[in-house]
């Protein structure tokens, strides 16, 4: 059988995209407060350390970070390719890796607090 | 009735005589009801009986007038000259090879039709003296997909399919997507193995312009995403061995 | 009479500047630069907080408050909006069609439950972060 392994990562970046769509532009907003010294209350370190220990955090930060990261691999690959860099297999292979070292990363901390 | 007077640019190629094409200018007196097919069959009748081009039907039946008009695809037979503005160029469709000024050579994509298979498959003997039925429901389900008329406007305005001419290209996935979604077919997973391949609909990014220059509204576009999804629910099927199929 | 057909060169790097078309698809694939760059930067917030010293989480939040990233934020939500979300919802109807008894349902029912949800789900975010 030969669907190729582009299904796994399509599928990846498509359920990314939908999860991207919904809640990136929230957490923009919520950088914006931030930078205008409008912090959130809960994005105070005690209020977001709390959020971050629970299960139900750790989920939901893992969940958006892990799809938003394959999301913006494979779509970074797309675009590589049509600014006519034509080494797809190396540029995967880069691309993956980094979204592979950022989910590590993100499991890591989460895991820490 | 008022006339109006065209400029029309028109790409002209030679095999015999010219190098490259190049672009003659032609002033063509349009009555506003008239469509760019009219004015290029003015052109032959009447000012130039060496330009070449296609058309059968001049009524959007049998998708043979396709060319750039101002840089979109479209069906010559169904563009207007009331819409369009004094100067217009006339091209060949783009990303095929130009057999001679107008006229491309449709070959590679007329093999891509071949090679997705698309007609009803079954694995078994059709029932004797019966017909396989189909509800008006089921019908719906791919209804869009069987207007195409092999025009391939899609295959001139997918920018996928001009930078790398080895993937399938968008009308042939979206027949194949017909017949997969035919309830009387039962060759899904058989044309998974190339529609689902490298080549297949991987190498669409969904860029949408194939389904915004169709001019029988077929949307190749919707098509593809509902296969990429269908080859990735597929692949974890087949993982999963949540299938009958051969592996 | 021979054949020789005439292939048009297309160039492998600028071929999207052809069409008003083929460049806002361009510009919707650069926003995976914008999800890649928010995504590192909670990551990073993550690294702070797990470090689990307010002083630096403090530090952190203080370093975020200039007109420079207050301007960039804007910037890149209505970037964000408008080449992401928005075309997002639109597309979303064609790769996942659906269709009760024999009619297609319309497209906008399908748009417009995907705006609604849009919005319940960003304030649901913003309330949940304390902004509201």
């Amino acid at each position: 059988m030969t669907i190729a392994k582009k299904a796994v990562v399509w599928g990846l970046f498509a359920a990314g995209g939908t999860l991207t769509s919904f809640v990136y532009p929230a957490l923009i907003v919520l950088f914006l407060l931030t930078s205008m010294g409008m912090v959130p209350a809960n994005l105070q370190f005690d209020q977001f350390y709390a959020f971050a220990s629970s299960w139900v955090g750790k989920l939901c930060l893992f969940v958006v970070l892990f799809l938003s990261l394959w999301h913006a691999a494979h779509r970074l690959r797309v675009v590589v390719h049509d600014f006519g860099i034509r080494q797809d297999k190396l540029v995967a292979r880069a691309v993956y890796t980094v979204a592979s070292l950022g989910t590590v990363l993100t499991a890591f901390y989460l895991l820490t607090i | 009735m008022s006339t109006r007077n065209l400029e029309l640019e028109v790409m002209r190629y030679d095999p015999e005589k010219d190098e490259a094409p190049y672009f003659q200018k032609y002033t063509v007196p349009c009555p506003e009801e008239w469509v760019i097919l009219d004015a290029l069959n003015y052109v032959r009748d009447e000012l130039d009986t060496t330009l070449a081009f296609r058309w059968s039907c001049h009524m959007m039946v049998c998708g043979s007038c396709g060319m750039m008009v101002n840089g979109e695809p479209s069906l010559t037979c169904k563009t207007f000259i009331r819409d369009l503005p004094d100067k217009v160029r006339i091209e060949p469709l783009e990303n095929f090879p130009i057999e001679r000024d107008l006229i491309v050579v449709f070959d590679d994509v007329i093999q891509k039709l071949h090679k997705v298979q698309p007609y009803i498959m079954r694995k078994d003997a059709p029932p004797e003296d019966k017909e396989f039925t189909q509800t008006p429901a089921q019908l719906m389900k791919f209804k869009q997909l069987t207007m195409c008329i092999n025009c391939m406007c899609c295959y001139a305005a997918c920018p996928q399919y001009g930078l790398d001419n080895n993937f399938i290209g968008p009308a042939a996935l979206a027949l194949a997507h017909r017949y997969n979604l035919d309830n009387r077919d039962q060759g899904k997973s058989e044309r998974l193995d190339i529609l689902a391949d490298y080549d297949g609909v991987w190498e669409c990014s969904f860029v949408g312009a194939c389904s915004e220059v169709c001019p029988k509204h077929v949307d190749p576009a919707a098509a593809l995403q509902q296969m990429k999804v269908d080859g990735a629910v597929e692949y974890w099927k087949q993982k999963l061995g949540m299938t009958g199929e051969k592996k | 009479m021979s054949r020789r057909p005439y292939v048009r060169p297309i160039s492998k790097t600028t071929w999207f500047m052809r069409n008003g078309r083929y460049k806002i698809y361009v510009l919707r694939e650069l926003t995976s630069f914008l999800v890649a760059f928010y995504s590192f930067y909670t990551i990073c917030a993550l690294a702070i907080l797990a470090s689990g010293s307010v002083e630096k989480w403090d530090s952190f939040i203080t370093a975020q408050q200039c007109t420079g990233w207050a301007i960039f934020h804007a910037v890149a939500l209505l970037y964000f909006l408008f080449f992401q979300t928005f075309p997002w919802f639109k597309l979303a109807p064609k790769a996942m069609p659906v269709q009760v008894g024999d009619k297609k349902l319309p497209d906008s029912y399908i748009i417009v439950g995907h705006y609604v949800a849009w919005i319940f789900i960003s304030v649901f975010i913003l309330w949940l972060a304390g902004a509201l």
